[in-house]
């Protein structure tokens, strides 16, 4: 690599870059600033930093593959790190009030969060096995020490350890997958291993390679089978770190694993075609069935986001450009949706009790604040799927591109798991608005408020400008065929 | 390629001392004596690498390994009190299974060495030797790997032991916790001579 290659590289990846260099400056500025206003400081600076970093995406297009091919800046990178940086912004935000209220004071959890946002980015545009890990080790490593950052409280610190035991678990499977995909492909660059694969005839050591491989990456997006940590870190850890654990992690983890199917195994379509099938489906079935007897609302947006998972695979498992459009448009609105409810999630607070997280707490939500009630309800409406909130179309998209693909039996499966989903979805409705009213929530922050009503306007206007979000979403899946 | 004249006289210096202190450090019974016969044979082993060219293993075998590692055992054997003595006495019982481990990692190694005569065609990387060691030395060559090739790998990697290092910090660091002795440096550089030490005139058989 040559200078000249190094410069453009660098170039290339200059967000990167700035929130590489951003967060050690923001350690410096935390151990340096005083102790009572650190945490303050740091977040402040760090929301800062990462509203910097996804204007720079937005305005300066700069595109190109770098490092010698390792890594890649394309339109499908421009959409998923703009929702990752979407996804880490408003968590970061939300933390804000928690950290106030709950003694949650600790400068490094923002520097954290932009370190495992750095890791999220590099995900995205891995285009070689071995960046794909490195990058999935700097994220993971990252998210187990936020997931126990609240190391007095035994929960916290159980789904810190868990996520941490299963995570290494999962990082070892797909580490061995990996070796078996370069032991029989001989490389590890996307590109080098499809053109490895076309003609030539498949061995058993590769699919057994690409299984393990999935099995890592379908951990990391909280598939079933590989969804038991999501429900016990998702309730141990504290509320604003599940709601930017059910967010932004998500995109890059998807991200990643539409890139891995799509370039590296592109040519052999058949053979991941079928396990992304199966994940799917038991996705959907656990997610619409699992929820059902669950109080806790963190508990229960866990089972959720695992149900929102095999929907948004539906789409990859058609393979075409419209599915992997589909899977992009299906990511926004769940992660719209997701920040959404967790903010409504952490406004449930009492001034006596602190914050709660039994579903029936919400009772006579709808008595004691009409409007956020209403905004609530249409989240949940637009959760369960019901036209024309966002969630329909999320849904629209990749069953049609599943049926486009002959692939009917997945689509009527889907809609199936939908129908049974939507049970829980409406029993909160029916707590919020029937059941007998309990006392008040305290008034929620400015902050909450900004998140509902734009997470609001959102779903109920995505039948206006989904039009062109559809429309950046193929360019955006364009550019991986 | 076999070594010849004084290439060879130290070869078979080292190698000896190499090996003659690796079983001195199963066979002494003091255990600080067992980490210095470690270090010896690390030693020796840095000393053949040297040999073969390969300076740059030497060097950090010195460095990592002597310089770190077996200081670090020096530490623990001399801090801990271990009665290696007693976990010795059954260590004969082990020989049948030891032997057998290494009847088949000698197996192994005739195996690979055997391949290449009987022509089952060379490993990539015999096939493409190292250059040679006077035109381009091994620092070099794994410099411009590391440091220029793989340059992206090796700062995700920096960027993923940062991760690390916080993580530890934040959950484990608790500064304000009662009883913990704390390093002042200020106090410490502001002892002086007269507070730390009183010259005592002790009369002989009478004792303080």
């Amino acid at each position: 690599m040559t200078v000249v290659e190094l410069t453009q590289s660098l170039n290339i990846a200059a967000p990167e870059l700035a929130l590489a260099v951003g967060s050690m400056v923001l350690l410096m500025i935390g151990v340096f600033a005083p102790k009572d206003s650190a945490n303050s400081t740091v977040t402040g600076l760090a929301v800062a930093l990462l509203i910097g970093v996804l204007g720079w995406m937005v305005f300066f297009d700069e595109q190109g593959t770098a490092f010698g091919g390792a890594f890649v800046q394309d339109a499908f990178a421009y959409f998923f790190k703009i929702l990752t940086l979407v996804g880490s912004i408003v968590a970061l935000v939300m933390s804000v009030g928690f950290a106030r209220e709950e003694k949650f004071d600790r400068f490094e959890f923002p520097i954290l969060i932009i370190l495992a946002t750095l890791g999220m980015m590099l995900m995205i545009s891995a285009t070689s096995l071995l960046s794909l890990y490195m990058a999935l080790e700097l994220q993971s490593l990252a998210l187990y020490v936020i997931a126990a950052i609240n190391r007095d409280s035994a929960r916290s610190t159980e789904a810190g350890l868990k996520y941490f035991v299963l995570g290494a678990l999962s990082s070892g499977m797909m580490l061995y997958g990996i070796s078996l995909v370069y032991g029989f492909t001989g490389h590890v660059g996307f590109t080098e291993i499809a053109a490895a694969l076309t003609g030539q005839e498949r061995s058993v050591g590769l699919l057994f390679g690409l299984a393990f491989l999935l099995t890592g990456l379908a951990f990391k997006i909280s598939a079933v089978p590989f969804h038991m940590w999501t429900p016990d870190v998702y309730e141990g850890a504290p509320t604003p770190v599940t709601a930017f654990f059910a967010a932004a992690p998500k995109m890059a983890a998807m991200a990643m694993l539409v890139r891995v199917v799509t370039d590296a195994f592109g040519t052999v379509t058949g053979d991941w075609q079928q396990i992304i099938i199966f994940i799917s489906i038991a996705s959907m079935a656990l997610g619409a069935v699992a929820a059902i007897g669950q109080n806790n609302i963190k508990r229960l947006m866990a089972y959720s986001s695992i149900g929102h998972m095999g929907y948004a695979l539906v789409g990859l498992a058609a393979g075409t450009v419209a599915g992997v459009q589909g899977v992009l448009v299906y990511m926004a609105i769940y992660l719209a949706m997701t920040l959404g409810t967790f903010a409504f999630i952490l406004a449930m607070r009492r001034k006596d009790e602190g914050n709660v997280e039994s579903i029936n707490d919400l009772a006579g939500y709808a008595q004691n604040n009409p409007l956020q009630a209403t905004v609530l309800t249409i989240l949940m409406f637009s959760l369960a799927g019901i036209p024309p909130l966002a969630g329909f179309w999320g849904k629209w998209y990749v069953f049609l591109a599943a049926v486009e693909a002959g692939l009917y039996p997945l689509a009527i499966i889907g809609v199936v798991a939908s129908v049974v989903g939507a049970f829980y979805y409406l029993r909160i409705i029916k707590i919020m608005w029937f059941d007998e009213p309990e006392s008040k929530f305290v008034s929620a922050a400015g902050e909450l408020r900004l998140v509902m009503g734009l997470s609001g306007i959102f779903v109920v206007g995505f039948i206006v400008f989904g039009g062109p979000i559809a429309a950046y979403a193929e360019n955006a899946a364009k550019a991986l065929f | 390629m076999l070594l010849t004249g004084l290439g060879a006289a130290f070869f078979y210096l080292f190698a000896f001392v190499a090996i003659a202190s690796a079983v001195m450090v199963i066979s002494a019974r003091n255990p600080v004596h067992s980490v210095l016969y470690l270090i010896l044979t690390f030693f020796n082993a840095a000393a053949l690498f040297i040999l073969t060219g390969a300076e740059f293993l030497g060097m950090i075998l010195l460095v990592v390994y002597i310089g770190a590692v077996a200081v670090l055992f020096l530490f623990v054997v001399m801090m801990l009190d271990v009665d290696f003595a007693s976990m010795k006495r059954g260590a004969l019982d082990y020989a049948p299974i030891g032997a057998m481990v290494g009847i088949v990692l000698a197996s192994e190694l005739l195996i690979v060495l055997g391949a290449q005569f009987i022509g089952v065609g060379q490993p990539g990387s015999v096939a493409s030797p190292t250059p040679d060691p006077l035109t381009r030395t091994n620092t070099a060559a794994l410099g411009d790997i590391i440091y220029t090739d793989y340059i992206f790998f090796f700062q995700i990697a920096g960027m993923v032991l940062l991760v690390a290092m916080i993580g530890a910090i934040v959950l484990t660091l608790r500064p304000t916790r009662p009883g913990v002795k704390r390093q002042n440096m200020g106090k410490q550089v502001a002892r002086k001579v007269e507070d730390s030490i009183d010259v005592v005139d002790v009369e002989t058989g009478k004792g303080l």
